[in-house]
């Protein structure tokens, strides 16, 4: 139906490179109203970086930006608004403290003559647009106070009644439950119907292929496919993802690997029906001495609130843990500490102290072991210099401040700082994100060594990569929920995204 | 490797000169401004520049000082406590209240033996200062509303227990401290001395001192390496309640009075010595040194100004923009810094 028509936005040949590191190559993407687009593709793939070159974020790229058949080159995100251009970010950008009405109106109040806000009318108009994503709703609520996705529906109504012809929504379904993601989609639908165009990114391929009528694909940078989604399925879409036959310089994983066969040395961590109001729904599992444990989802899985709940950051709602045996509720992150729990998490600016010397942020959490009272800065160097030494930090210099080395090498100060008294459980977030290959391969060597040490080991990451190059046991957590454990049997890629 | 790292250190120091003082701005600023002043001072008034006048000096930033150590351990948090002069002035008065008055004045007190009268003084300080703690790191209210709640409850505590009256009499040993002194030394100079040293000691050679830099200066990063912050926020907010104490106590034998608002100038006084010094209000940087500086900044500024012959009540509106001046400097510093550090 849509072919007899020219596209409403199209963009031809766009390249775009970060500090010399091309993020898109040559790509074309066209876009007719009337048509949800879905977009899928790895972390770093391009997808996000060509939606902000549409949305008006990015300015600077080569290639042609066409709209309505009219060349256009947008100076702001302002621009693309006033060109009928809306996006809503993965990350919520809504204002708790005020109303859903407000929230929905948010820079667009309805005003008498007097620049009065009417309310009246807002909560009355705001009422009518969430009954058609049909949602029941008190306008006149406290945002804050409706849940997350909830929350996250009315984000979306507000930019999809804010009147633009082209919607982009980037994961709008990863805090949703399924009952709301059919609502979303049925608004969709009908917004569709009315002639928007809607290009929708997400990493739950179902949902892509469920909702969208063309797919794209993107790989390094590059469109690999596009195809109809009747014409495709979720295990060709994986492939067309990752590409087959060791394009990439490291190794892919898109063959089968096989996990060995499950340790039974004593369990060091059990954890049991584990809940956490919409992020985390009874996950319940077992790590092992000398054994690492592969957690993998999306982001916005619960990854993150479940490694804060084993460091007692984050109170569960529900369940237990027990170390060794016995049970735990950590009061506070010392007393996970003390309990021989270690915790590294996914940003280094969370873990570090950037503007104190390495030898102090290697100490810190030890610093109750060397000393009562007062410091011993001669042993704290000692002790620094020997990590510095065994990790092979760069510069190895204890004295420097923190700031003045390479994000890999803060990297390994931050887990530096647990080995010198290990702890009985290591927990790693992301720990070889954003590292070249070299870095990497230090820290899966370093991981390797403290398993053999005895230590309990978790990592989570949304990298297939990483839980794939470290784990011996993986699970797969989606939307909260233990879904898939890998043991002993072939894993690759593919299996891995396909359980997500 | 030992040569090798003070090569490197000095290669970071080599870089220049310029980004180097930059880095160093916060403490720089404050002793230059220190050093201006006294010229100045010196310059225009040859009263200023003696040896009594310097004892004068000392002895007028005392109480300030023996306040401005636990507000150091405070400010050094990225906290603040503006109930400071309030637990100063009740605390001064509770020792007064538990002490025998002349019968001409009017107040329904127990007297009690002085060692008790200044341990129960300083429970009940150390009291209000756990109150601030609970609030702050159990209820989770920030700092600042705190400790203006506690403003008012220290002062409604005050009024109770004078009823508007004035005490005069302290135990022995407070009336020494306070007013007495050694080989002409005040004694208020000599404790303000021990207890800045004392601060700067725990400080810079304890594992406490430490963790509070550490909490200061990236509190998640602290929380992260399993520091019992609340722990460590809480143990300030009691400490800069004792040592504010400790200053009422004293501060109500060297005025030779204890009576309502008594201390309401140390408030500010006590911030502005912190910050001035180049403590960071973002914390994690500075310290009893630059507070030292601070209160002789403080000290000369409002001692030189009597010497001068100046309007006295244009003294109120230059100190606020001296204020000024070492808030836009703090805050700057701080920002230098961080780019000195990327």
């Amino acid at each position: 139906m849509r072919e007899d028509r020219s596209p409403i936005l199209e963009l031809q040949g766009i390249t775009k490179s970060f500090g010399g590191v091309e993020a898109l190559r040559g790509v074309d993407f066209a876009l007719h109203a009337g048509e949800i687009h879905g977009l899928v593709g790895e972390n770093g793939a391009g997808k996000s970086t060509l939606m902000k070159i549409i949305a008006g974020v990015h300015t600077e790229f080569s290639g042609r930006f066409l709209i309505d058949g009219q060349e256009t080159h947008f100076r702001s995100a302002r621009d693309a608004h006033a060109a009928g251009i809306a996006m809503v970010h993965q990350e919520l950008s809504v204002a708790p403290d005020l109303t859903v009405a407000e929230n929905v109106f948010l820079g667009n109040q309805p005003t008498n003559a007097l620049g009065l806000v009417q309310w009246r009318r807002m909560a009355r108009e705001a009422g009518e647009q969430l009954a058609r994503l049909g949602l029941d709703v008190d306008p006149m609520s406290r945002l804050g106070d409706l849940s997350i996705g909830l929350q996250q529906l009315i984000e979306i109504a507000r930019v999809l009644f804010s009147g633009a012809r082209i919607v982009i929504l980037d994961e709008p379904t990863s805090a949703l439950s399924p009952p709301e993601v059919e609502r979303l989609f049925a608004t969709l639908r009908r917004l569709r119907e009315e002639g928007t165009a809607i290009v929708f990114i997400s990493h739950f391929i179902e949902d892509i292929l469920r909702v969208s009528d063309t797919v794209t694909v993107f790989r390094n940078g590059r469109k690999v496919a596009e195809t109809a989604s009747a014409a495709t399925n979720k295990g060709a879409l994986i492939e067309a993802m990752i590409g087959r036959g060791g394009e990439a310089l490291e190794h892919s994983y898109s063959d089968d690997l096989m996990l060995p066969t499950p340790s039974n040395s004593p369990v060091v961590l059990k954890v049991d029906q584990l809940s956490l109001a919409r992020s985390l729904k009874d996950v319940s599992f077992e790590a092992r001495a000398g054994e690492v444990l592969g957690i993998y989802g999306f982001m916005g899985c619960g990854q993150q609130e479940l490694s804060r709940i084993l460091f007692g950051k984050l109170k569960p709602d529900a369940g237990t843990l027990a170390v060794e045996g016995t049970p735990k509720t950590f009061a506070s992150t010392a007393a996970a500490r003390r309990a021989g729990v270690a915790l590294v998490p996914e940003s280094r600016r969370d873990m570090l102290f950037h503007q104190e010397p390495v030898y102090k942020n290697i100490s810190i959490s030890i610093l109750d072991r060397i000393s009562s009272l007062l410091l011993k800065p001669a042993q704290e160097r000692d002790i620094a210099k020997r990590q510095v030494e065994q990790l092979q930090i760069r510069p190895p210099v204890v004295g420097l401040d923190l700031g003045m080395l390479s994000g890999g090498n803060q990297q390994k100060v931050a887990l530096a700082k647990w080995l010198t008294y290990p702890p009985k459980l290591l927990v790693l977030c992301e720990p070889t994100r954003g590292m070249d290959v070299g870095a990497k391969n230090d820290v899966i060597n370093i991981v390797r060594d403290l398993r053999a040490k005895g230590l309990a080991i978790i990592v989570l990451s949304t990298e297939p990569e990483t839980v794939l190059s470290l784990a011996d046991r993986i699970l797969v957590l989606k939307r909260g929920a233990l879904v898939r454990e890998f043991r002993n049997e072939p894993v690759s890629k593919d299996r891995l995204l396909e359980a997500a | 490797m030992a040569s090798s790292e003070t090569a490197l250190a000095a290669g970071q120091r080599a870089r220049g000169l310029a980004p180097f003082l930059r880095s160093q701005m916060r403490n720089i600023a404050p002793f230059l401004t220190l050093i201006f002043l006294s010229g100045f001072f010196a310059l225009a008034s040859p009263s200023f520049a003696t040896l009594d006048n310097l004892g004068n000096i000392l002895t007028q930033v005392s109480v300030t000082g023996i306040i401005a150590v636990g507000l150091t351990f405070v400010i050094l948090c990225a906290e603040i406590d503006l109930s400071i002069a309030s637990i100063a002035n009740v605390t001064g008065i509770a020792v007064a209240y538990f002490t025998l008055q002349d019968s001409y004045v009017n107040i329904a007190n127990i007297p009690l033996p002085g060692a008790v009268a200044i341990l129960l003084s300083i429970l009940l300080c150390a009291l209000l200062g756990l109150v601030n703690a609970l609030g702050l790191t159990v209820i989770g209210i920030p700092s600042f509303i705190m400790t203006l709640a506690m403003m008012q409850i220290a002062a409604g505590v005050s009024a109770l227990l004078v009823r508007g009256q004035i005490a005069y009499k302290v135990p022995s040993l407070i009336t020494t401290l306070g007013s007495g002194s050694i080989g002409g030394i005040p004694w208020l100079v000599i404790v303000a001395a021990i207890m800045l040293l004392g601060g700067h000691l725990v400080l810079t050679y304890t594992r406490f001192g430490r963790y509070v830099y550490m909490v200061g200066g990236n509190r998640e990063a602290a929380e992260y390496s399993g520091l019992n912050v609340k722990l460590i926020l809480g143990a300030v907010m009691v400490i800069s309640a004792v040592c504010s104490g400790i200053g009422g106590m004293l501060g109500v034998a060297h005025f030779g009075s204890a009576q309502q608002n008594e201390f309401d100038t140390y408030l500010l006084d006590s911030i502005a010595a912190v910050v001035v010094g180049g403590t960071s209000l973002f914390g994690g940087r500075g310290g009893i040194g630059n507070t030292i500086v601070g209160l002789f900044v403080l000290g000369v500024l409002n001692n030189g100004l009597d010497h001068v012959n100046i309007d006295s009540f244009l003294k109120i509106l230059i100190r606020g923009l001296i204020l000024l001046a070492a808030l836009v400097i703090n805050v700057y510093a701080q920002r230098l810094r961080e780019k000195a550090a990327e």
